[in-house]
């Protein structure tokens, strides 16, 4: 591959002597769509987990391996956490909105980032709100709660939100399974207009919404990465019996 | 079997339901008791004024010294409990929530203390004032009330800090935020509601409480004017003059309970306001 931004060296992961992630490699490609595609409990939120290091909250789990980010290190470095998970944002199963304003919401990462003035501010949330297509919806009303939107524009603001502390990397872990075919359609057509300036990774089991998506598909089975390449590749010329079975059922 | 079923059914509905109309009536009758009694004896003088000479006589005077005393201190002892009980409880859920087996033994020295008997805090703290070398006064009383009611104001926002979805921990990780921005600026905000009733649970423990006082913060029929002065509280006047041979004492000492009675009702239904009037934020 030529140019990818992360790099995913020998991970593993256990919990209690059972694996939950089998000696992963992948690469991730810049400024794609990556897709990782599998069967439920197959490690791939785990995975995802792993990336943003969210995985350290979790109890008793082994992790060995490494992670490149721009081919530095970030998964065993005592690096600052605070700056590798900025330069990823995430967007997870079901919106959650900070317990704030609308506005609040985006102005919370940039005032944690530090450096703004409150022009500034106001300009960024204005401009990260048009980019989700949410402006238009609620600039009338951006001192209300966040709790008060509908979940499908709730997820829109989260990806705006992580959008504004200015990440490389958007996380996705199936981020329209708990939203309505209308506003899953608006979050996977804003994907594709992102990708020109992000690199995206979306987690998901649903085929379909792989195919739409993926410019590089990562297919995994019971923690293991089973195959990945080109969606042509994959979808077209499936090289595992594995994945052929879940291509076939999964449709 | 069907027929058995449906009296079972209606069996224990009507166990339910007749439970709970007891429990009412019995607090509706304690409180028309209180009521009755308090209102007959209740005037301006008596919550406007400190004991003259011969209050204790059945003559002038009234119990502001003790109306006085017990806000004294109960905001000294929640405003303390808060200083100390606060970052425990977020210490426990930002920090902690790794360490499980830590918790569940943090968790079981609380609960033991909540279920202590507030005599033995009172005897504590008189322990306590010895050590220290103070005398009865209304620091000793705060102190040992704070004592009391911490560990009942960290259990109430430890089992609220405790439902903060999983999900909001995570995304505000994944925003950069540091634990610390995360304890003040996200969870704080996320149980806000459940905070206030934590706090006006314990003022309300606090000021209600006889025995922790009984020792520490004296007795007396002036308003203090430094902490080191000893204080009146409401609960020990209302045992003073109930303990009273003179029925006209007596009859005050329901007044007196009225006045308890009220400020605890006042602080119930301001938490019920208070944490709806900040709900609306609030991520299910």
């Amino acid at each position: 591959m030529t140019d990818s931004i992360l790099r995913v060296q020998n991970l593993n992961v256990t919990h209690a002597s059972t694996p939950i992630l089998r000696n992963v490699n992948i690469e991730i490609p810049r400024n794609k769509v990556t897709v990782i595609l599998g069967p439920s409990g197959c490690g791939k939120t785990t995975l995802l987990k792993c990336m943003n290091r969210l995985i350290e909250l979790y109890n008793g789990l082994d992790i060995s391996g490494s992670i490149y980010l721009d081919e530095k290190e970030i998964l065993n470095s005592k690096n600052d956490l605070t700056s590798i998970r900025q330069k990823m944002g995430l967007l997870s199963q079901r919106p959650y909105p900070l317990p704030m304003s609308i506005y609040n919401n985006i102005a919370y990462g940039l005032k944690i980032q530090g450096g703004l003035n409150k022009s500034e501010i106001a300009d960024k949330v204005s401009h990260y709100l048009k980019i989700v297509g949410l402006w238009d919806e609620v600039k009338d009303r951006l001192k209300s709660p966040a709790s008060r939107l509908s979940i499908g524009q709730q997820q829109r603001l989260c990806l705006a939100r992580g959008l504004a502390v200015n990440p490389e990397i958007i996380l996705a872990d199936e981020p329209t399974s708990a939203l309505d075919p209308i506003s899953s359609t608006k979050i996977e057509e804003q994907f594709l207009e992102l990708k020109k300036e992000y690199t995206i990774i979306v987690v998901t089991h649903i085929l379909r919404q792989a195919r739409r998506l993926a410019d590089h598909v990562i297919f995994m089975y019971l923690g293991e990465v089973i195959e990945q390449g080109t969606p042509e590749e994959v979808f077209d010329n499936p090289q595992s019996p594995t994945t052929r079975q879940y291509l076939k059922v999964g449709h | 079997m069907k027929r058995r079923k449906k009296i079972e059914e209606q069996f224990f509905k009507g166990l339910m339901a007749a439970s709970t109309y007891i429990i009412m009536i019995t607090l509706l009758y304690l409180i028309y008791v209180i009521f009755k009694q308090g209102f007959r004896a209740l005037t301006w003088e008596i919550v406007s004024q400190v004991p003259k000479g011969g209050y204790y006589f059945g003559e002038e005077g009234g119990i502001l010294n003790a109306i006085v005393g017990s806000f004294y201190i109960a905001f000294g002892a929640t405003i303390l409990a808060l200083l100390i009980g606060l970052p425990v409880a977020l210490f426990m859920n930002v920090f902690l929530t790794r360490h499980q087996s830590a918790l569940n033994n943090i968790r079981f020295f609380l609960d033991v203390l909540w279920g202590v008997p507030s005599i033995i805090y009172g005897a504590f703290g008189f322990a306590l004032m010895l050590f220290l070398g103070l005398r009865a006064s209304l620091l000793a009383g705060i102190i040992t009330v704070t004592l009391l009611i911490v560990p009942i104001m960290i259990r109430s926002m430890d089992e609220v800090l405790r439902m903060v979805p999983g999900g909001l921990l995570e995304a505000s990780y994944a925003l950069g935020s540091t634990r610390t921005e995360i304890s003040f600026k996200v969870f704080c905000r996320q149980t806000l509601p459940g905070m206030i009733t934590a706090i006006l649970l314990a003022f309300g423990r606090g000021i209600g409480d006889t025995a922790s006082v009984l020792f520490t913060a004296g007795y007396t029929d002036y308003i203090p004017e430094s902490i080191m002065q000893p204080a009146a509280t409401l609960p020990l006047a209302i045992f003073f003059q109930l303990s009273s041979p003179i029925p006209k004492v007596q009859e005050r000492a329901y007044a007196s309970a009225l006045v308890l009675t009220l400020i605890i009702l006042f602080i119930s239904i301001l938490a019920r306001v208070l944490s709806s009037k900040y709900k609306e934020h609030v991520i299910k």
